[in-house]
């Protein structure tokens, strides 16, 4: 086995993933802030190291098509966008889970028009989260490479056929270099064999995407509430199969200092990770605090979230999204819906915070921390999220 | 009416495995005006054929296929000689 260490940005990194993988198909559409995936392809398709059929596709709902019928043809299909391209994308992107094909997507996350800003938040992948896509949300440029490889061996696996996301904070991450290791082609295709169905075979003619009457529509779509309840343990294997094979893993979630914790934060990608910086230090002024950063996000391991957290009294979920006329963030709601008509069960205190990519520093997330800590001991209780930060 | 089946009994991702089966699926009681072509008019030239977005005009007898026209009338527009009129269905 040959691995190198290569600085790349997580943009790079998903690409030298999807390269690694012997990607058939990349139809992308460059939108910022992922263009360098679009062009890092491009790069490796123009001097013969992929051998890929780069679609330059007018626009993203063109992209998604694209890789449905690629998908379709038995090809690896991989794209990327970001913001108003998985925007674009939506209509199509229910086609592709509905259709169960394994295409996987690249996704720097930033914020949705209007106003148009393109830095980060997650309002773009949490608008898409009831289409039927896995999304894992990575926080280092390295488990965004990882999580490409473990995302096809996911997707192609014969009990999901679902195409899956993977989700990185746009700039924070994407533009970010960091070493990060890179294993050779053959060693990766060696983990991911090519296992993608050919469904559009003249040998035999069949139609796909087809009309269906009230009579089956709702049993086709009950195939995905099963197939993607086979995703929690399937993506443990997958993952526990590519540690021992590289030696680097990630599980569902990650946690960090959370033994004995009076307060568990719980956010998604780079967040948590300034959240450990935050931890620490509140750890040495003797505040009890401690962090879980789910990775799969839809589907939902909400059994293993409920064993988890249901022992600790108090739970701050930050949410880098807002969900407009909801009581609570995104993230919030999924943790809530975990807990339904459960009797043990943390009490929850909901952020909002780095909305269109206003910075969350180390001193936020102490303060966040700290008005947390305050309603908990003092038995406040919050009916909404609060919005973290915002000039009233 | 066959029995419905359940979700485990169907295809894998609304994919329908049976190729061609819309020729079972009878749509010719949808038209209410039905083209009739004068085949002493008809100088063979195929438009209808061609321009048919069902396939319901035979390209050797000329004939149409009337449980599956819809009578949508655009073998009557194309057709450069007018050898095809749209006739009221009378029930």
């Amino acid at each position: 086995m040959s691995v190198k260490r290569i600085p790349l940005s997580a943009n790079h990194a998903a690409a030298y993933a999807a390269k690694a993988c012997d990607i058939d198909v990349a139809a992308v559409y460059p939108i910022t802030p992922q263009v360098e995936v679009a062009e890092r392809l491009g790069q490796f398709v123009a001097d013969g190291e992929l051998r890929a059929e780069y679609i330059p596709v007018e626009s993203e709902h063109s992209a998604m098509s694209a890789c449905v019928g690629a998908s379709s043809a038995g090809a690896r299909a991989f794209t990327a966008t970001a913001s108003q391209g998985l925007a674009l994308m939506h209509e199509i992107l229910f086609i592709a889970s509905g259709s169960r094909l394994p295409i996987v997507m690249a996704l720097a996350n930033r914020t949705l028009s209007s106003p148009i800003n393109i830095h980060c938040d997650h309002s773009d992948s949490m608008a898409s989260r009831d289409c039927g896509w896995v999304q894992i949300y990575a926080s280092s440029g390295q488990e965004v490479y990882d999580s490409v490889i473990q995302a096809y061996k996911l997707a192609e696996d014969d009990k999901i056929l679902l195409p899956v996301m993977v989700c990185f904070d746009g700039y924070i991450l994407s533009h970010t270099y960091e070493p990060v290791l890179v294993n050779s082609d053959e060693d990766v295709l060696g983990f991911v064999p090519k296992n993608v169905k050919r469904l559009l075979d003249p040998d035999n003619p069949l139609s796909i995407g087809v009309f269906c009457m009230p009579d089956y529509e709702y049993e086709f779509k009950y195939q995905l509430v099963e197939a993607l309840g086979n995703v929690p343990d399937r993506l443990k294997k997958v993952d526990q199969a590519f540690g021992e094979r590289f030696g680097r893993g990630y599980g569902l979630y990650e946690m960090y200092r959370m033994d004995d914790a009076e307060v568990v934060m719980v956010a998604l990608g780079t967040m948590a990770s300034t959240a450990k910086a935050a931890i620490d230090e509140l750890r040495t002024e003797g505040e009890k605090v401690g962090l879980f950063r789910p990775r799969l996000f839809r589907p939902n391991p909400v059994d293993e979230w409920r064993a988890i957290l249901s022992k600790y009294n108090m739970l701050m979920v930050v949410d880098r999204a807002m969900s407009l006329g909801s009581v609570a963030g995104p993230l919030a709601l999924e943790l809530l819906g975990a807990f339904m008509n459960e009797k043990d069960r943390p009490r929850f205190m909901n952020f909002v915070a780095g909305i269109g990519g206003r910075d969350v520093t180390v001193e936020d997330i102490k303060q966040m921390f700290r008005k947390t800590i305050d309603a908990h001991r003092s038995g406040t209780t919050m009916r909404t999220c609060q919005y973290y930060g915002v000039r009233m | 009416m066959s029995e419905l089946k359940s979700y485990k009994e169907i295809p894998i991702g609304s994919k329908n495995v049976e190729a061609g089966s819309s020729v079972r699926n009878e749509t010719g009681s949808w038209r209410d005006f039905k083209p009739v072509v004068d085949m002493d008019k008809c100088i063979k030239c195929l438009m209808c054929f061609i321009s048919c977005p069902d396939a319901t005009i035979n390209p050797t007898t000329f004939g149409v296929n009337y449980a599956h026209c819809k009578g949508c009338g655009i073998c009557a527009q194309m057709c450069p000689v007018g050898a095809v009129t749209m006739v009221e269905e009378v029930v």
